[in-house]
């Protein structure tokens, strides 16, 4: 299968003269077409920051970012999903969702084809003319995700979505987004700091360490979704990436 | 408390404050020149209209009013919003504004001849300094707090020009701000505006002049509740449109 995304040497750094601080670097992170990557690692390490680098929101200090999809004027290749939904309070959730719409080429229709669409699919059409205030915390977060997905993205970027969620909500959320990932075949790079999380979402996940950080280690995960909130294997996968970020820490530690 | 008990506990206040005032001027412990009693307001308020001298100071005052609210509005706004964007227009103002804010509006009535004369134009150029200074100050401020991480989301979903950042994202986050502003300068104008017209400019500050200078208390005192009238239906369609304006507010 192809990459739709390919970084290469990627570095990033903040600030300026002696104060400048390498972020992360050598970054060589590579997603393929319906892939759904989880990254976990180290606070500060960049894990946000690099969805930021990858969606042109902040420079890169080295490196290259390849985006191989078909570029289409009535799409956006990448969109994001942000840790609060930071849903814009004074538009209604349908015209929330038309963010992303405005300024790409397609018609009215279309656009309003494609909000309807996108509630459909989150299965939440009787909120479209409410306006944020009245929905729920996971409400709000599944209308982030449909105002990422209306733009038709290639890769989906999710930055810890469901971070700041109550538990039972979370696992809904959870199992929603799989659904929404096997029916669209986006490629997804989620991060997070909820390992079981990581383990139970992704095909793969990336271990992000280090000082600069870089990736220390990757995990493909094999196992079936259907057997993964349970059972011995699964808690095997999650203690063992457990154990590589415990190493990962003490590593970024060492380093300073 | 209920809204029944509340409204009728308003009322009470109001109408407890007019007869304890009826009274006092009633008994003689207070000499009717010096505060004269509610019940001589009415005739003033009829021989005032009859004589078409109600109308056209009101419709005077108010034309002072509304000249000097937009202007000082739009000026205010308008200055307030670019100085928050731009940090170098930002650091040019951060003193000048400190020297002439402190001034009162009223101190530049000298000016206001010299310049205008004794003119409508000097009585709303009085007016909209005040409402210019509450609208800088909080048009400034509700841009500088616009939500950051908004600015983000619109730049992720393809708005990075400055304009259109401007128009999805910095107005419509100001909005509530601005608009509280606006309302702030809606009233600080109504205390302006007797000053204004004390002067000799046409008006309801004028009029209240002339008439304690013919001991007509009953007058003053009709005229100050015309402009608490005025300022109440002023305020009120304002905050009605301020609300629709903010029906996504919580």
């Amino acid at each position: 299968m192809a990459a739709v995304i390919e970084t290469k040497d990627l570095a990033v750094a903040f600030g300026e003269g002696k104060a400048r601080e390498t972020i992360f670097h050598h970054l060589n992170i590579s997603i393929d077409e319906g892939e759904f990557v989880t990254l976990v690692g180290v606070s500060g390490a960049g894990k946000s920051t690099l969805l930021r680098v990858i969606s042109d929101l902040i420079p890169s200090l080295e490196g290259s970012i390849e985006i191989n999809t078909v570029q289409v004027r009535s799409r956006r290749p990448i969109a994001m999903v942000f840790q609060a939904s930071n849903l814009m309070p004074w538009r209604t959730i349908t015209e929330n969702i038309s963010l992303g719409l405005e300024g790409i080429e397609i018609s009215d229709e279309e656009q309003q084809k494609r909000v309807d669409d996108t509630l459909d699919l989150i299965g939440l059409p009787e909120v479209r003319d409410r306006w944020p205030y009245q929905l729920s915390g996971g409400q709000r977060q599944r209308i982030g995700i449909a105002r990422a997905l209306a733009v038709d993205p290639d890769i989906l970027l999710m930055d810890e979505p469901f971070g700041a969620i109550d538990a039972i909500t979370r696992t809904g959320l959870q199992e929603e987004l799989l659904r929404i990932w096997s029916e669209t075949k986006k490629s997804i790079l989620f991060v997070t700091h909820d390992i079981e999380e990581a383990v139970y979402l992704g095909d793969r996940v990336l271990l992000l360490g280090g000082k600069p950080a870089e990736i220390v280690k990757e995990y493909p995960i094999t196992l079936d979704r259907k057997e993964r909130r349970e059972g011995q294997a699964f808690l095997k996968l999650v203690e063992e990436v457990k154990a590589g970020l415990h190493e990962a820490i003490a590593m970024t530690n060492n380093g300073e | 408390m209920k809204p029944i008990t509340r409204y009728v506990l308003s009322a009470t206040g109001l109408v407890g404050f007019l007869l304890f005032w009826e009274g006092l001027a009633r008994s003689g412990i207070l000499e009717p020149h010096l505060l004269p009693p509610p019940s001589t307001i009415p005739p003033a308020l009829v021989s005032e209209i009859n004589e078409g001298i109600w109308q056209s100071m009101v419709w005077a005052s108010l034309r002072h009013y509304t000249i000097g609210f937009f202007i000082g509005s739009f000026l205010g706004v308008t200055l307030g919003v670019t100085v928050a964007l731009f940090p170098r227009v930002d650091a040019s103002q951060a003193w000048l504004a400190r020297v002439l804010r402190p001034i009162p509006p009223l101190a530049w009535i000298p000016f206001a001849i010299i310049w205008f004369g004794i003119s409508e134009t000097a009585a709303a150029f009085i007016i909209s300094i005040g409402i210019f200074w509450i609208n800088y100050f909080t048009a400034m401020n509700a841009v500088q707090a616009v939500d950051k991480d908004l600015i983000e989301v619109a730049r992720a979903f393809g708005h990075r020009t400055f304009p259109a950042l401007l128009r999805k994202v910095i107005m419509p986050g100001a909005s509530p701000g601005i608009l509280a502003g606006l309302r702030a300068g809606l009233g600080q104008g109504w205390m302006t505006v007797v000053a204004a017209e004390l002067f000799g400019i046409q008006g309801i500050g004028q009029r209240m002049i002339e008439a304690s200078g013919l001991l007509a208390t009953n007058v003053v005192i009709l005229y100050m509740f015309s402009i608490a009238l005025l300022y109440g239906i002023s305020d009120y369609i304002f905050v009605s449109i301020q609300q629709r304006i903010l029906a996504w507010q919580q």
